[in-house]
């Protein structure tokens, strides 16, 4: 019989611990395709800190640390200094890249770390059950903003990728989510085009994905989806806000 | 005897490094400890290694997670505020079993405190940095020499029992110079790292560097494994310098800088008739408990003397357990005691004796 479908081989054969309508399954795949695209599962090292995706050394077939709450660029910097020769990248949700790592995204950025960065924004920190990120939208509750985000209180969320576009060191800076076939499927472009920059030893490139959180925004599947298109697409818009490839070279 | 050549106590310890085969240094500004990184940023490049100034402490010891995770030998210095910063990342890496040097080059605290030398981190270095259940090979030099010989001891150590190593200095040796021969460094086989995540290149399954261990049951077996580990090394790698304890009434516990103004001490006493003696732990944790129970069973009196409130006179009474008295005598904040404040001491509890 003719395979028409199977699971990547860079990704682990084990039940995914992640809520149903989460995501992050649709996100390990498209990385786990890159992988086996690129054919560099055995020339990779993933990185996955503190978060949702903690667990992510059970799913992926390279070699895997987990990292500290914030700290997996650092780690990654270390992995890739010593071994230049070696595919490294990092998977981190918001909380993680923009609130207690933004230090270490940020110089890891400048730096222009030859390593790829793969960023679920959901909105809020999913595995402590559903508080305030640094990407919750304004007016939105969670756990720790009971009556809303105010920006007198909270302040404003940031736009991870807009700001590290404005770094030199940064190669690919994108916005993608997952909320249907045709971004999927252009997500799936951005994450390979990413792996391939660190390849060509472009320097750092970051993909963000606006993510859903059902479980936490206590909405079914169905109305996660509809609530990222209609809440966060509008703040944080998709595009591409750096890509050397296009940029003019003075 | 090699040549000897001419060098502070923090540059040394950057030479031994690259001696040793570190070719990975990351670092942060702090004094009393810059020279390490200044004394790499010139030679890294010169022997195809790196030197990489962190964004932060934090960074820094992340980023040799990272290098040590991926199996080359690295390490990071700081001083003791750094180290707070650092303490989150050497608890991971020993959760890991990741082997890594860490130099503390301590000046006086608690907060920003001052930049003279201290003593002051012995509690942090020897109680489980980070936090808790978890052991650093803790070597403390007392000499510029010291600080080469023990660089390369520590990543020896790191290799052989997967685990981070820390030289506890401080400012005083860290600045201060001394001739050193770097042709007699100690050197030990190590074990090939088949744990490292270099990529599995298709001929291994994957390896996993983690410290997260979710089920209690699980959790509780790796720390009885790592400590199975922890007994290997008490049991190998105690070491500890006796000066003249055998015949010793008074008996003086002191490392680093300080036991040399406690050398001093015993020198000047003995001389005036006072049996005194002194034993110098070079290693703080494992910390030469049986040594020190076994002098406290026959000298009358073990005085504790370091640049701190006293940190380390706890372990000195746990070993003495109750068999001769022990006290306590120190300056703190970045004050140095004088050899002869030290002799000063001695001579109270001699009184005390008659």
């Amino acid at each position: 019989m003719k395979t028409v479908f199977e699971k990547p081989k860079a990704l682990s054969d084990v039940p995914f611990h992640y809520c149903p309508g989460c995501t992050h399954g649709i996100v390990h795949r498209l990385v786990a395709e890159t992988i086996d695209e690129l054919g560099i599962e055995g020339n990779t090292i993933g990185i996955a800190p503190v978060g949702c995706s903690v667990f992510a050394y059970n799913y992926f077939e390279c070699d895997m640390i987990e990292a500290a709450h914030g700290r997996a660029p650092a780690v990654a910097t270390g992995v890739k200094r010593t071994h230049p020769d070696k595919v490294v990248f990092t998977y981190q949700g918001d909380g993680d890249l923009a609130a207690i790592g933004t230090a270490e995204t940020v110089h890891a950025s400048t730096r222009g770390e030859n390593i790829t960065i793969i960023f679920i924004n959901n909105a809020i920190y999913g595995m402590t059950g559903g508080q305030m990120a640094p990407t919750t939208l304004p007016g939105q509750v969670t756990a720790t903003t009971p009556y809303g985000r105010f920006r007198n209180i909270q302040g404003s969320p940031i736009r991870v990728c807009e700001m590290l576009s404005t770094l030199d060191g940064v190669a690919l800076a994108a916005r993608v989510t997952v909320d249907c076939p045709k971004n999927v499927m252009n997500a799936k472009a951005m994450i390979k085009k990413a792996f391939q920059n660190q390849i060509d030893g472009k320097g750092l490139s970051i993909v963000e994905v606006l993510s859903t959180c059902p479980t936490n925004w206590g909405l079914s599947p169905k109305e996660a989806i509809q609530w990222l298109r209609d809440n966060m697409i509008p703040y944080y818009p998709l595009g591409v806000y750096k890509d050397c490839d296009t940029r003019e070279v003075k | 005897m090699g040549k000897k050549v001419l060098m502070k106590g923090n540059e040394a310890i950057a030479e031994a490094a690259i001696a040793s085969g570190c070719l990975y240094y990351f670092g942060y500004p702090i004094t009393p400890q810059t020279e390490i990184a200044e004394f790499m940023a010139k030679r890294m490049p010169k022997v195809g290694g790196l030197c990489l100034q962190a964004e932060s402490e934090i960074a820094a010891i992340n980023m040799a997670l990272g290098a040590s995770a991926s199996g080359v030998r690295c390490m990071t210095s700081s001083s003791s505020p750094g180290i707070s910063l650092k303490s989150e990342g050497i608890s991971y890496m020993a959760g890991s079993d990741l082997p890594c040097l860490i130099v503390n080059v301590q000046r006086g605290g608690p907060g920003l405190g001052g930049i003279q030398p201290s003593q002051q981190d012995y509690y942090q270095a020897t109680r489980g940095v980070g936090r808790g259940d978890l052991r650093l090979s803790v070597l403390a030099p007392n000499s510029v020499q010291e600080m080469a010989s023990m660089t390369c001891e520590a990543f020896d150590l790191g290799d052989i029992y997967r685990m981070p190593v820390m030289i506890l200095a401080d400012g005083a040796l860290g600045q201060m110079m001394e001739p050193v021969d770097f042709d007699s460094l100690p050197h030990r086989e190590v074990p090939e790292k088949t744990w490292a995540t270099n990529g599995h290149g298709g001929k291994r399954k994957k390896n996993i560097i983690n410290s997260l261990y979710i089920e209690p049951q699980v959790l509780e077996d790796s720390i009885l494994d790592r400590y199975k580990r922890y007994d290997t090394v008490k049991a190998n790698e105690t070491k500890f310098e006796d000066y003249m304890t055998d015949d010793a009434d008074i008996v003086l516990v002191a490392f680093g800088i300080t036991s040399r103004i406690c050398k001093s001490a015993v020198n000047a006493c003995r001389e005036q008739g006072i049996k005194a003696g002194l034993l110098r732990p070079k290693t703080l944790w494992p910390f030469p408990s049986d040594k020190l129970r076994e002098i406290a069973s026959h000298t009358k009196h073990m005085l504790s003397v370091e640049m701190s409130m006293g940190q380390m006179v706890d372990d000195v009474r746990i070993a003495a357990n109750g068999q001769c008295p022990v006290s306590f005598f120190g300056r703190t904040g970045g004050m140095i005691p004088s050899t002869e404040e030290v002799i000063a001491e001695i001579k109270k509890i001699a009184a005390s004796l008659n």
